[in-house]
């Protein structure tokens, strides 16, 4: 979130209750939707955001107030969007997560979300605390002809 | 569970209990433990429970949803049943393959492939 663009995030504080996710997330489709961004693109963004705030609030903030708030910001434009979540939390190291694919690990009960995360969106990157997730989303019905 | 809606549209058939889930969103937490809870009670009332989850209403769906049903996946396996999972939107299924659970999970397309599945 650097340069000019910086300006034009919206950001939104949300705090660990289901209306209020529902509230967050639904205004990032919505600015998809002003894009026309195609139904399997709503589905993926949508369950990322899910699943990250999800990640944030249950294992970030565990042991934190329930008032304890997420930021969120995102900036939506015709071909991707861009996406910032940072809670409060101490963080953690995305490495330390077991592959949820392997044989072993297959009814494990969690570590699904953020293999999600990695597969709908173009980048998914932590920042070195492990409290910040940095995520990239590119329209796939767009080409560019060079 | 009194004083709390049901989230599950429920049938039984031939002893085949139907299952058909009134959320179009399972996403919320709370949600999904009262799914977990409801499904695991019809689960417990069954000898040898022989159940299909089906998908039709459901537009979205999480990683802690698939969590729960994997738990009922064991409850059903611990008691010898079988279960199976059906009306799968295709971008629901996608969610499955990313995380490789088609290969836990017996998934067919429809409710009627799923009882003959079962009989």
């Amino acid at each position: 979130m650097t340069g000019h663009d910086a300006d034009n995030f919206v950001r939104v504080q949300i705090i660990n209750d289901a209306a209020a996710i529902e509230q967050a997330v639904s205004g990032v489709v919505a600015a998809l939707e002003r894009h026309h961004y195609p139904k399997a693109s709503l589905f993926a963004v949508k369950l990322c955001l899910h699943e990250a705030l999800s990640n944030a609030f249950r294992h970030g903030h565990r042991g934190l107030p329930p008032s304890t708030p997420v930021a969120l910001a995102y900036l939506a434009s015709p071909d991707h969007v861009e996406i910032f979540i940072e809670d409060r939390g101490p963080g953690f190291d995305p490495a330390s997560v077991p592959d949820p694919t392997l044989d072993e690990n297959l009814e494990r009960g969690s570590g699904r979300g953020l293999l999600l995360i990695n597969a709908y969106m173009a980048v998914a990157e932590y920042s070195p605390a492990g409290n910040a997730l940095h995520m990239v989303y590119r329209r796939p019905d767009l080409t560019t002809n060079t | 569970m009194p004083g709390q809606e049901s989230r599950l549209k429920v049938r039984k058939v031939d002893g085949i209990v139907q299952v058909e889930f009134v959320d179009r969103n399972i996403l919320d937490e709370g949600n999904i433990q009262s799914i977990g809870d409801e499904i695991a009670s019809l689960i417990e009332a069954e000898p040898t429970p022989r159940i299909i989850l089906s998908f039709t209403n459901v537009e979205h769906l999480s990683s802690a949803a698939l969590g729960t049903l994997i738990t009922i996946n064991n409850k059903v396996r611990a008691k010898a049943g079988q279960l199976r999972l059906s009306n799968i939107d295709p971008q629901i299924y996608e969610v499955f393959a990313i995380t490789k659970l088609n290969k836990l999970f017996q998934i067919v397309p429809t409710v009627p492939d799923a009882v003959r599945s079962l009989a």
